[in-house]
């Protein structure tokens, strides 16, 4: 290997608010610096390949596949992930009704499933369910059969329009 | 499964990037969007590669008007394809085309230049920037190159990038006061890639068709081009379907997919009449 390339690197970013350095080796995927590293284990890794979409974390504002980016890549980067979301509150509403919906059985996808709908409705208005489904279409949920996903994702679109918040 | 890379670099410029390319003796990746390369790493499709990460580079980003052309650089997202004004007024066929490229998440980083380095032939931008007629522009050691789109796709992932040269934007002719661009595409899910496509553009020299995931690479379908131009509808799906020998694979077999550019080119037709398919 030439000098100018290294097989570890140094990291400065934030995650969930917090500053972080951390030297992580080339190879490693965000998700799994964000599982192993920081022990923040929200974000699921399955497929490793984007198609299931259980590792979406929030980058610089955009919901990311989390095992499609570098950590080296997060470097200088805004990172939120579920822990953080919840912890501040940014997605209690679609948690309660994700919950009064019935929307996740065994919950894997759900981490994923949430940023993608916080996504989603950071747009504003109340998007209609063929909208929801399409956005959701890179996110793989296994048990419920995605429609009381979203009706919970639509009844939230609806509350905060009708708050004037969306 | 996990990626063994054999380093990380990140450039700080275009020159900085061709210099690391140059030192990795042969095993320098370009790092873009890493939607499809990541994915591959990760299951170890390639091993020990050398990334140069490009995505620090702005010069590489953002579209504009050069001249009488317009201009994407290598760097923009799929996303941001998808928003901008100039692309939806002058190159509508990209606009719709995201529509169809993967999901949210995934259009949020890959870019239209690592997707056209990638030349996957069941991409969707591959097929629509030959159907445009684009042209492709890369920078090596000994400087800038440009490569007709008709002249630049060779086999699965094979493009006439040389060894050293990096894509760095793509121009294309602005489309024209009755020009009308389409694609159409079926995938068994909503983002996966498509089992078959067609993207279609009819302008004042004449309709050019390019077809997804049917063969090794993009290419114009002349015959059925002729006959669309000589108002023969039915004849140029005759002709598409006799000039394409598809891929039978898990997805769908070669008769099916013949079977679908056909149907797709119907409705591609219908859609650039103004028609309900």
């Amino acid at each position: 290997m030439t000098a100018a390339f290294s097989d570890r690197i140094d990291i400065a970013l934030t995650v969930n608010g917090e500053s972080v350095e951390a030297r992580v080796p080339a190879g490693r995927h965000l998700v799994d610096f964000l599982r192993l590293d920081l022990g923040l284990t929200g974000a699921h890794t399955s497929c490793e390949h984007g198609v299931c979409g259980a590792c979406t974390v929030r980058v610089d504002g955009q919901a990311v596949r989390g095992c499609l980016m570098l950590a080296a890549q997060a470097d200088g980067a805004e990172v939120w992930t579920i822990e953080g979301l919840s912890d501040t509150g940014a997605v209690a509403d679609l948690q309660a009704a994700f919950v009064a919906r019935n929307a996740l059985q065994c919950g894997f996808c759900t981490p994923g499933m949430l940023v993608a709908a916080a996504d989603l409705l950071a747009v504003g208005g109340v998007p209609d369910r063929a909208t929801i489904r399409e956005h959701l279409s890179g996110n793989y949920c296994r048990c419920t059969g995605y429609e009381a996903i979203i009706d919970a994702i639509q009844t939230v679109a609806l509350a905060r329009s009708e708050k004037g918040v969306a | 499964m996990k990626a063994s890379v054999g380093g990380y670099a990140r450039a700080t410029d275009l020159r900085h990037a061709l210099d690391l390319l140059a030192a990795s003796d042969g095993m320098g990746r370009v790092l873009a969007g890493g939607q499809s390369l990541i994915a591959a790493l990760n299951m170890r499709l390639s091993s020990g590669d050398l990334l140069i990460d490009i995505n620090s580079i702005d010069a590489l980003k953002g579209v504009s008007l050069d001249g009488n052309r317009l201009r994407i650089g290598a760097l923009t997202r799929h996303a941001e394809i998808a928003n901008d004004p100039l692309v939806a007024q002058h190159a509508p066929l990209l606009r719709k085309a995201t529509d169809l490229i993967a999901h949210a998440a995934i259009r949020n980083r890959g870019t239209i230049g690592g997707a056209l380095a990638h030349a996957d032939p069941a991409a969707e931008f591959p097929a629509c920037i030959l159907a445009l007629d684009a042209t492709i522009h890369v920078e090596g050691p000994d400087g800038p190159r440009d490569i007709p789109a008709s002249d630049f796709f060779v086999d699965v992932f094979v493009t006439t990038i040389n060894d050293g040269e990096i894509l760095t934007a793509i121009s294309l002719p602005m489309a024209e006061a009755e020009e009308r661009q389409v694609i159409h595409e079926l995938a068994r899910r909503s983002g996966d890639y498509a089992l078959a496509g067609v993207c279609l553009v009819r302008r004042a020299a004449g309709h050019r068709i390019v077809c997804i995931s049917v063969g090794p690479r993009p290419e114009l379908a002349t015959a059925a081009m002729a006959r669309l131009d000589a108002g023969d509808t039915d004849g140029a799906v005759a002709a598409l379907r006799d000039a394409l020998d598809p891929p039978s694979d898990t997805q769908a077999t070669a008769a099916y997919r013949r079977h679908l550019v056909g149907v797709l080119l119907h409705r591609a037709i219908a859609d650039l009449n103004g028609e309900t398919a």
